[in-house]
């Protein structure tokens, strides 16, 4: 070997050295193409050359890189089934394995059917290099004749095929990640499906838990908007906001197994009837358990909705941090609807009674945080500085209509601020 | 998009006819698109002849060498001479290795060059001769 041969080799092994870096550059498919063609011209000092990927759903080769055809790329060359076929074989033949198809001058190149190698011929092409990997024809590099205008020698011709092969797994990896980016759009779309089937059972579920109640009918779908708006001001994620909202459409799905006689009774019940009541968050916990939900936490929130910070609740009696963030969430939603609506035994408050109500139960009934995220989304909708009116929609609008509305809420909120209410609650 | 620092690098400059487009440090996808961008304008704005000075230029990988291929191609669909002046002994020693000196002349410096492109006789390269005295 003289001295410009292995100049040669010198400078084509650097040139794969580049190579390498290109081809792990997944960022642009199509700069990373053009980018390794490149490599391969200059490498070798090829005038003009193209690298096509192999499109199976047309069937035909599209040129993603070319240099020194023209400006624009070069016709999508159609193939016949028995081309790709043809090529794949010959790949596997070549002695390099089926990653390593051989080189193989276009004179030669029996695996191309007439039309095939014509169009490849009107490029110009001398050397046509099939992409094969693992058995599958990704697609070919064509490269025209040399600035030297010597014919490729053995050694340039190995070196296109080494060259190749790593193109060729480029482009395979490169599909790959397309076709599990594809993938992971599809399983997106059926998870999203799945979702929205699942939001309109709970809805649906919802809607039957309020008909067994006539007085209370909307109540679920309230309580799951409010808890809704609620985890969202306290800028919980989105999976969180949905779970709790689940959990406020839910929470009284227990009441589906109390006499409807007793939820229906137009007067204030005994113990005993209180006591049958006063099962439902139980019974809807184990409604719910065997259930597999989005988020763990969804039968605790119907469990655990009715128990209070002072441990005077229900059913278990729990206390401040033993009851789930979600259920004392679910709770505050609860009991605002509860206070907003009117009810057979009871009338609706008014805001001056549902602000001085919080104002005395928050650290003792009711969880601070949740409390003062649902005024602060109030005043806010006030204000008009929230997207939706979703309370003025849904306690209509002249439940606000007192001149003071606003000072009333900011006054609780003041009040809430503050450590000393928090603290004289919670003692 | 602010331009990076090497395609700052690569700058032209009009001599009569004669285009100059002085290469950065390394020549590399980056640099080789700028230069054969400002080759490919010159000649679209009428230069008549192409001076690429490598005088700054280190290295030229494999890349750089696919790119001035095709400035020799666009030159020479314009019948526009070329001159690479300033290369060192290893971009030299490429050029001539991979054929390229068989479609350009190699320079001294960008001075020598622009002699060689205003001695063409029937070239109008030769207004160059004007800044030359």
């Amino acid at each position: 070997m003289n001295s410009t041969d292995t100049a040669k080799l010198l400078h084509a092994f650097s040139a794969l050295a580049d190579l390498g870096e290109q081809v792990a550059d997944t960022r642009d498919f199509g700069q990373m193409v053009r980018s390794t063609l490149h490599v391969v011209l200059g490498s070798l000092g090829v005038r003009r050359g193209a690298v096509a990927e192999h499109d199976a759903a047309t069937s035909t080769l599209q040129f993603v890189a070319s240099w020194g055809l023209g400006d624009q790329p070069p016709a999508p060359i159609p193939l016949g089934k028995e081309d790709v076929e043809a090529l794949v074989a010959g790949g596997g033949r070549g002695g390099g394995g089926t990653d390593a198809p051989p080189a193989r001058a276009l004179a030669s190149a029996e695996h191309f059917g007439a039309r095939v190698t014509r169009a490849l011929a009107a490029l110009g092409a001398e050397i046509v290099t099939p992409l094969v990997v693992h058995g599958e024809f990704v697609g070919l590099i064509l490269l025209g004749g040399k600035a030297t205008d010597e014919p490729f020698s053995p050694e340039e011709r190995e070196v296109v095929r080494t060259m190749a092969r790593h193109i060729g797994v480029g482009i395979y990896n490169h599909r790959l990640l397309r076709e599990l980016d594809k993938s992971a759009t599809e399983n997106r779309k059926l998870y999203d499906d799945l979702r929205d089937i699942y939001r309109s059972t709970v809805r649906a579920f919802a809607a039957a838990i309020d008909s067994k109640d006539k007085y209370t009918q909307g109540h679920s779908e309230r309580v799951g908007r409010y808890s809704e708006i609620i985890a969202r001001e306290m800028g919980w994620d989105e999976g969180r906001v949905e779970a709790v909202a689940v959990g406020g459409y839910l929470h009284d799905v227990g009441k589906l197994v109390v006499e409807r006689d007793i939820i229906n009774a137009p007067y204030k019940i005994d113990a005993k009837q209180s006591s049958e009541l006063n099962r439902h968050p139980a019974a809807g916990y184990d409604i719910l358990i065997p259930i597999q939900h989005p988020d763990a936490d969804i039968p605790l929130m119907a469990k655990y909705h009715h128990e209070r910070l002072d441990g005077r609740g229900y059913p278990d009696g729990l206390t401040r941090d033993e009851i789930p963030l979600s259920a004392r969430l679910v709770n505050v939603a609860d009991s605002f609807d509860a206070m907003t609506t009117e009810r057979t035994y009871k009338r609706r408050k008014g805001l001056p009674e549902v602000v001085d109500d919080f104002r005395r139960n928050t650290g003792k009934q009711f969880e601070p945080a949740p409390v003062r995220a649902l005024f602060r989304a109030i005043l806010r909708e006030l204000d008009g500085e929230a997207g939706e009116r979703h309370f003025i929609r849904l306690l209509g609008k002249e439940y606000f209509d007192r001149a003071d509305s606003r000072e009333l809420i900011a006054g609780l909120l003041h009040d809430l601020e503050t450590d000393d209410l928090a603290t004289a609650g919670a003692a | 998009m602010a331009e990076s620092s090497a395609e700052l690098r690569v700058r032209s400059e009009r001599v009569g006819l004669v285009a100059v487009v002085y290469a950065g440090d390394y020549l590399n996808k980056l640099s080789g698109e700028r230069i054969e961008r400002e080759c490919r304008r010159s000649l679209a704005e009428g230069c008549r002849g192409l001076v690429v000075d490598f005088r700054q230029t280190g290295m030229v990988n494999s890349i750089g060498v696919s790119i001035l291929l095709g400035v020799i191609d666009a030159a020479g669909r314009a019948a526009a001479p070329l001159v690479f002046a300033g290369a060192n002994t290893q971009a030299a020693q490429v050029f001539e290795m991979l054929g390229l000196t068989r479609h350009v002349r190699l320079a001294d410096g960008v001075e020598s060059a622009l002699k060689m492109l205003a001695s063409d006789s029937d070239h109008a390269a030769s207004y160059a001769a004007d800044r030359l005295g």
